[in-house]
C-alpha cells in the first residue's frame, strides 16, 4: 500500500540532446508502494524520463536532480541505482544469446529460491518448465521477451520498478495479466512507475501524471488524468507550436 | 563389452608409466570438459591418444576404431556402419601433458549411409608452453546419415600452443553434418581452424565456432560451406570474444552452387580493450535459384544488453562477462 514517503523525486530535470530539449524541467514524485501511471502520446518523452531515472547512457540531466530514497542519484551508474532498489523494464527488451531465462531471472536477486523463480514466470503467465532453460534470443517472440522482462523485474522485488509500456507488444487478452502483475508488485511492496499511452492501464494506478512534449503537464487521480488525456492530448505531429497541450474542450 | 583396461596390451597392464599417463590425460580431459568416468567405463566407443601413444581404443558394435602411432602423432580411422544409430557419443580424447612437443593427428571419419552418431572430442594441453597440435581430418557423411561433431579445447593458462585444425567434410545426399568447435576456457595461444564442407543434394552442413581470446592470443578461423547439390543448406556461425591485445580474423565462405541451395553466414565478435577483430565474408552464387546471406556484428557489447543487466544490479564488467559467456555458451 502506498504511503506518503517520497521514494522518487524528480526535481526540474531538463535534458537537451543535439540541440533539442527532450525533457523540460520535469517534476515528478512517486511515493513508496504507489502505482503511478505516466501517460503520454508517443514521442512525449516518457521513455526518455525512464532512461534518465535509470541512468542510461546519453540521458544524464543537463539540469535538475533525481533523488531516490533520499539520495541524489544523478552521478550514480546504473548498477548502483539498481542496488538501491531501482530498476527498469524496457519497452523493447534486449536479447541475450545463449543466456537461459532461468539464469537471467536470478541476476537481480541471486539468493532467489526455486519456488520464487517459478512464481515469477507464473506471474507473467508463462509455464516455467517450458521456459527456464530457453535462451533469450530470437527464438522467442516479442511478447515472450516482454513477459520475461517483466518477470525479471518482478523477481527482483525492487523498491521502484519503472515499467516502460508493459502493455505494448502483448496481445490484448494479456492486458489483464499485465494489470494483475502490476498489482502483485505493489502488494509485494514495490512502487511502480507505469509508463503507458493507453489510458485504460492507468485505471489500476493510485495517481497518474500526463507527459507532453517533455513536460509533466498534469498530476492527479487516475480518473482526472484519463479524462484529460482523452480530451486534451494530441499526437505531436498534428499540433504545431505551443499547442501540444490543447485547451480544455478543444478536441475536435 | 570390454573395458579399457582389458583392451590394453598385456605388456602394459602393470605398467605404472602407462597408468600415470592415462590418469594425467583423463584429468586433462576433464579440464577440457570431458567426462572421465564415461571413458573409464569402457561402455562407449572411445579413442584416447596422448602425444603419439594410443592409450585406449574401445569399439562397440557398429563402430570400428583403428589407430596407429606416427613418429609425431597418431593416424586414426573411425567407421560407423551404415544404418547404425548410436545412443551414446563416440568419445575422442586427444592431448599432451608435457609443456613442449608436437602432436599430429591424421583422422579419417566415415559415417555410413543412414547412420546417426555423435562424436564428442576433447583436446587438452594443460601445461603447454611451446606445443603444436595439428589435426588433419577427412570426414565423410553418407547419404541420409547424421554426424554431430562437438570439439572442445583446453590449452592451459600460458598460451604456449599452436593449434592447426583442418577438416575436409563431404556430406552426401540428405546427410547432415552439425559441428561445434569451442575454445573458451584458459588461453588460446595461436589457433588456426580451416574447415570446408561440400554438401550434396538436400544435405546440411552447420559449422559453429566459439572462441574466447585474451592477452596476445591469435585466432584465425576459416569456414567454407559449398552447397553443391539441389536444396543443400549450410550455416557458418562464428562467435568470438577478444580482449586485451588478442586478435581474431574470421574468413567465412558460402557458395550456392545449385538450385534451391540456401546458405547463411552469421558472425558476431565482441571486442574489448586493445583487441582487434576482423571478419571477411565471401559469398559466391553460381545458380540463379540459390540464396546466400551474411550477417556480422563486430564491436563492443550491445549497449541495451549491457544496461539491462546493469539495471538488474550487475556492475559493468560482470555484465559484459555475462553477455560474453552467454554468446559463447560457457
Amino acid at each position: 500500500m502506498p504511503n506518503n514517503t517520497v521514494l522518487l523525486d524528480v526535481q526540474g530535470v531538463t535534458i537537451v540532446r543535439a540541440g533539442r530539449t527532450i525533457l523540460r524541467e520535469v517534476i515528478l514524485q512517486v511515493t513508496a508502494g504507489e502505482i503511478h501511471a505516466l501517460l503520454g502520446v508517443n514521442g512525449s518523452g516518457k521513455s526518455s524520463l525512464a532512461y534518465a531515472i535509470m541512468g542510461c547512457d546519453g540521458y544524464r540531466p543537463d539540469a535538475g536532480k533525481i533523488v531516490f530514497a533520499g539520495r541524489d542519484i544523478v552521478d550514480l551508474p546504473i548498477h548502483e541505482r539498481a542496488r538501491l532498489g531501482l530498476t527498469l523494464a524496457w519497452q523493447e527488451p534486449a536479447r541475450f544469446e545463449g543466456l537461459p531465462i532461468g539464469d537471467y531471472l536470478v541476476l537481480g536477486r541471486p539468493a532467489m529460491k526455486r519456488d520464487e523463480l517459478w512464481e515469477a514466470l507464473h506471474a507473467v503467465a508463462l509455464a516455467p518448465g517450458a521456459y527456464l532453460l530457453r535462451p533469450i534470443d530470437r527464438t522467442l517472440s516479442g511478447g515472450e521477451r516482454k513477459r520475461i522482462e517483466l518477470a525479471a523485474v518482478y523477481a527482483m522485488h525492487p523498491r521502484l520498478a519503472i515499467l516502460d509500456e508493459p502493455d505494448s507488444g502483448i496481445d490484448v487478452l494479456s492486458l489483464v495479466d499485465v494489470q494483475r502483475l502490476v498489482r502483485r508488485m505493489a502488494e509485494a511492496g514495490s512502487a511502480v512507475l507505469l509508463i503507458t499511452h493507453r489510458d485504460e492501464m492507468a485505471a489500476i494506478a493510485d495517481r497518474a501524471s500526463i507527459m507532453c512534449a517533455g513536460q509533466i503537464v498534469l498530476t492527479g487521480t487516475p480518473a482526472e488524468a484519463r479524462i484529460a488525456f482523452a480530451e486534451r492530448c494530441r499526437p505531436h505531429a498534428a499540433i504545431t507550436g505551443p499547442q501540444w497541450w490543447a485547451p480544455t474542450g478543444a478536441r475536435g | 563389452m570390454t573395458t579399457l583396461d582389458q583392451l590394453r596390451p598385456a605388456a602394459q597392464r602393470d605398467d605404472p608409466v602407462w597408468a600415470r599417463e592415462y590418469e594425467a590425460l583423463l584429468r586433462a580431459y576433464a579440464q577440457a570438459g570431458g567426462p572421465p568416468d564415461v571413458l573409464r567405463s569402457g561402455r562407449v566407443a572411445a579413442l584416447i591418444v596422448s602425444a603419439n601413444r594410443v592409450l585406449g581404443a574401445v569399439t562397440v558394435p557398429g563402430v570400428t576404431i583403428e589407430a596407429e602411432p606416427l613418429p609425431d602423432g597418431v593416424q586414426a580411422r573411425i567407421v560407423v556402419a551404415p544404418g547404425v544409430r548410436m545412443d551414446h557419443p563416440v568419445h575422442l580424447c586427444f592431448g599432451m601433458i608435457p609443456a613442449t612437443g608436437v602432436q599430429r593427428i591424421i583422422a579419417d571419419y566415415q559415417v555410413g549411409e543412414g547412420a546417426q552418431v555423435a562424436f564428442l572430442a576433447h583436446c587438452s594441453f594443460p601445461n603447454a608452453r611451446d606445443l603444436r597440435h595439428i589435426m588433419d581430418a577427412k570426414v565423410q557423411v553418407g547419404a541420409g546419415a547424421v554426424l554431430r561433431y562437438t570439439e572442445a579445447h583446453y590449452h592451459g593458462p600460458h598460451g604456449g600452443v599452436v593449434v592447426e585444425a583442418r577438416a575436409s567434410i563431404r556430406v552426401g545426399a540428405g546427410g547432415q553434418y552439425l559441428s561445434s568447435f569451442s575454445l573458451v576456457h584458459g588461453r588460446v595461444g595461436r589457433l588456426i581452424t580451416d574447415y570446408d564442407a561440400d554438401v550434396g543434394a538436400a544435405g546440411v552442413a552447420d559449422l559453429t565456432s566459439l572462441v574466447y581470446g585474451s592477452a596476445d592470443d591469435d585466432i584465425e578461423v576459416h569456414e567454407a560451406v559449398r552447397l553443391n547439390g539441389d536444396g543443400a543448406r549450410g550455416l557458418a556461425r562464428t562467435r568470438i570474444a577478444v580482449r586485451d591485445r588478442a586478435h581474431s580474423r574470421v574468413f567465412t565462405t558460402a557458395e550456392g552452387n545449385a538450385p534451391g541451395a540456401r546458405g547463411h553466414m552469421d558472425c558476431a565478435e565482441i571486442v574489448r580493450g586493445a583487441a582487434v577483430a576482423e571478419n571477411v565474408p565471401t559469398v559466391i552464387v553460381r545458380s540463379d535459384e540459390a540464396h546466400v546471406t551474411h550477417e556480422a556484428a563486430i564491436g563492443t557489447v550491445n549497449r541495451k544488453e549491457l544496461e539491462t543487466l546493469m539495471a538488474r544490479g550487475l556492475d559493468e564488467d560482470t555484465a559484459v562477462d555475462t553477455i560474453i559467456r552467454g554468446m559463447l555458451c560457457i
